[in-house]
């Protein structure tokens, strides 16, 4: 045993090896960690708005109540509808949850905490996002059964079209630092004028997330009033578990992405040096509460848009308004020489 | 070691789906069939280096197109075994074209050359090339100073494509009650609201 562990085999693959698993296992723990105590603050905040209590009963503050429902999804009975094609109707859910996890790998919550830090960190994201429609298209589809199809097909079509703006608005940012590297793209050098040039697509950036992750005022393809509950009305206990924990991850996954275009990640807020004694990851998760918090209020605040109106929004009126900012912030940019 | 292992994965997995692509019974399953090829090819064009192709083939076609294909094809409503049924007729013509395929493909890799220097080009995913520049980079500079005219061209063919599509399949729906936001917007209490004075006993 002892030869193995001075062997290089060891020195060269297995090591790296398991530092990176340990790395991996330690982002999926605090990422998990996170999605269970995110429902259960959103459960207090739209609770503290609405004038109620929120869940208080499971443990101080109810807070163990996240663990009580996990137990409860997995001491469930696991249904699969014999008119459902059972293969994709099961890797639908882990294919959403897996999705929502391997995106972390590329996000830094700190200078060099990062697990891969790789020249296209951006492109990763988008292509990982993009993505996440196969889950919820395969699972109504192969849930064989009107409401769940038709989620699905909400979906998808929700989901592709509000790609196209975000993608555009991260286009604005990337002309504004010049790289695609998450690390490079927090501490690229902002000026003042280009902060306030990019806060109209920090707007759109919101409200194109809040499609892209079917969240309140655009959640039709759950839309438990029109279709029951969309695509996920087939799935139950841990199937229905892992649509939950994915959505909410993707939840997250968003505001922290949020946090890395615009909110400048792990920099103390402001440019405020002083506050810079407080570690950057701390920074970091702050910021992505705030925006955590931003998809709660919304939910508690708006009323579900109408399916047409969805579309015009982001068809009409958010794709020729990126456009046009994209052409604007390059020609500002050329305008003043301040190309990265 | 690793990246060998890697590439027989990828590799193996590609073909694989790629012929389950063409010998799925059920046209969705296909087309998920398709995705994973694509998924696959792309984590192939990473082990070349070529990270930045690889992401553009995941949010170009995966992302994007393939969604738009199974959108199209679970939509469809067809009978399988009549789609399987006059399947055989293709045969011939199938094997011709893939017959010149594959001999087009002998013929570019028997008269395949490298460039001498083009091992120092290539960029490992995770590190800059020794002169600093990335894979986008590089691209971009090919790209956008000696292909500009080519690819402002392509730009165009792909506007002309798309308002083609448009003008061909848009059509106005008699009967269709749309909600025309301009129309609302422009709307003045003056054109749709009248008061009157209303003195009691007398009605209006």
């Amino acid at each position: 045993m002892t030869e193995f562990f001075s062997s290089d085999l060891w020195t060269i693959y297995g090591l790296p090896f398991a530092f990176m698993m340990a790395h991996i296992g330690a982002i999926i723990g605090v990422v998990l960690l996170f999605v269970a105590y995110y429902t259960y603050f959103e459960r207090k905040v739209m609770g503290a708005m609405q004038r109620r209590q929120g869940p208080n009963t499971v443990g101080p503050f109810g807070l163990l109540q996240p663990i009580a429902d996990g137990i409860k999804l997995l001491s469930k009975e696991t249904i699969v509808p014999t008119q459902s094609n059972g293969p994709v109707f099961v890797i639908a859910p882990m294919l959403l949850f897996t999705l929502a996890l391997i995106a972390w790998a590329v996000i830094p919550v700190n200078a060099k905490w990062v697990l891969a830090d790789i020249n296209v960190g951006i492109l990763y994201l988008f292509a990982v996002s993009s993505m996440g429609v196969y889950g919820v298209i395969m699972a109504g589809w192969a849930s064989n059964s009107k409401y769940a199809f038709l989620g699905g097909l909400r979906s998808a079509s929700q989901m592709v079209s509000y790609e196209v703006s975000m993608g555009l608005v991260i286009v604005c940012v990337l002309l504004c630092v010049g790289t695609l590297n998450l690390s490079e793209i927090i501490t690229a050098d902002r000026p003042t004028w280009v902060q306030i040039l990019l806060f109209p697509m920090l707007i759109v950036f919101l409200i194109s997330i809040l499609a892209e992750t079917n969240r309140a005022p655009f959640d039709l393809p759950e839309g438990e009033s029109e279709i029951t509950g969309g695509f996920m009305v087939e799935y139950s206990a841990m199937t229905f578990a892992l649509f939950f924990l994915g959505e909410y991850a993707n939840m997250i996954l968003m505001s922290a992405m949020t946090v890395v275009l615009f909110l400048g990640g792990w920099l103390p807020p402001f440019g405020i040096e002083a506050l810079a004694i407080v570690p950057g990851v701390i920074w970091f998760v702050l910021k992505t509460l705030l925006v955590m918090f931003f998809f709660i209020w919304t939910r508690a605040t708006f009323p579900r848009y109408r399916y047409d109106q969805l579309m015009r929004l982001g068809w009409k009126i958010f794709l020729p308004f990126t456009l046009f900012y994209v052409v604007l912030v390059s020609g500002l940019l050329v305008y003043f020489d301040a190309l990265p | 070691m690793l990246t060998g292992l890697a590439f027989y994965l990828f590799a193996a997995v590609v073909l694989v789906s790629a012929i389950a692509v063409i010998t799925a019974r059920n046209p969705v399953h296909s087309v998920l069939f398709l995705i994973l090829t694509f998924f696959n090819a792309a984590g192939l064009f990473i082990l070349l280096g070529a990270e930045f192709i690889a992401m553009i083939l995941v949010i170009v076609y995966v992302g994007a197109v393939a969604v738009l294909f199974l959108f199209v094809v679970m939509m469809l409503d067809i009978s399988f075994s009549d789609l399987r049924k006059g399947a055989m007729q293709y045969v011939p013509m199938g094997l011709i074209i893939g017959g010149i395929l594959l001999a087009e493909l002998i013929a570019v890799f028997s008269a395949w050359k490298f460039a001498p220097n083009a091992a120092d080009n290539i960029a490992v995913p995770f590190v800059q090339s020794a002169e600093g520049i990335t894979n986008t980079e590089a691209i971009g500079r090919v790209l956008y100073t000696d292909y500009v005219f080519a690819f402002q061209v392509s730009g165009l063919i792909l506007l002309v494509a798309m308002i083609g599509a448009i003008v061909l399949t848009h059509r106005t729906r008699p009967g269709v009650r749309k909600q025309k936001v301009a129309d609302q917007q422009a709307r003045k209490k003056s054109d749709v609201l009248e008061i009157k004075k209303v003195t009691s006993g007398t009605g209006v």
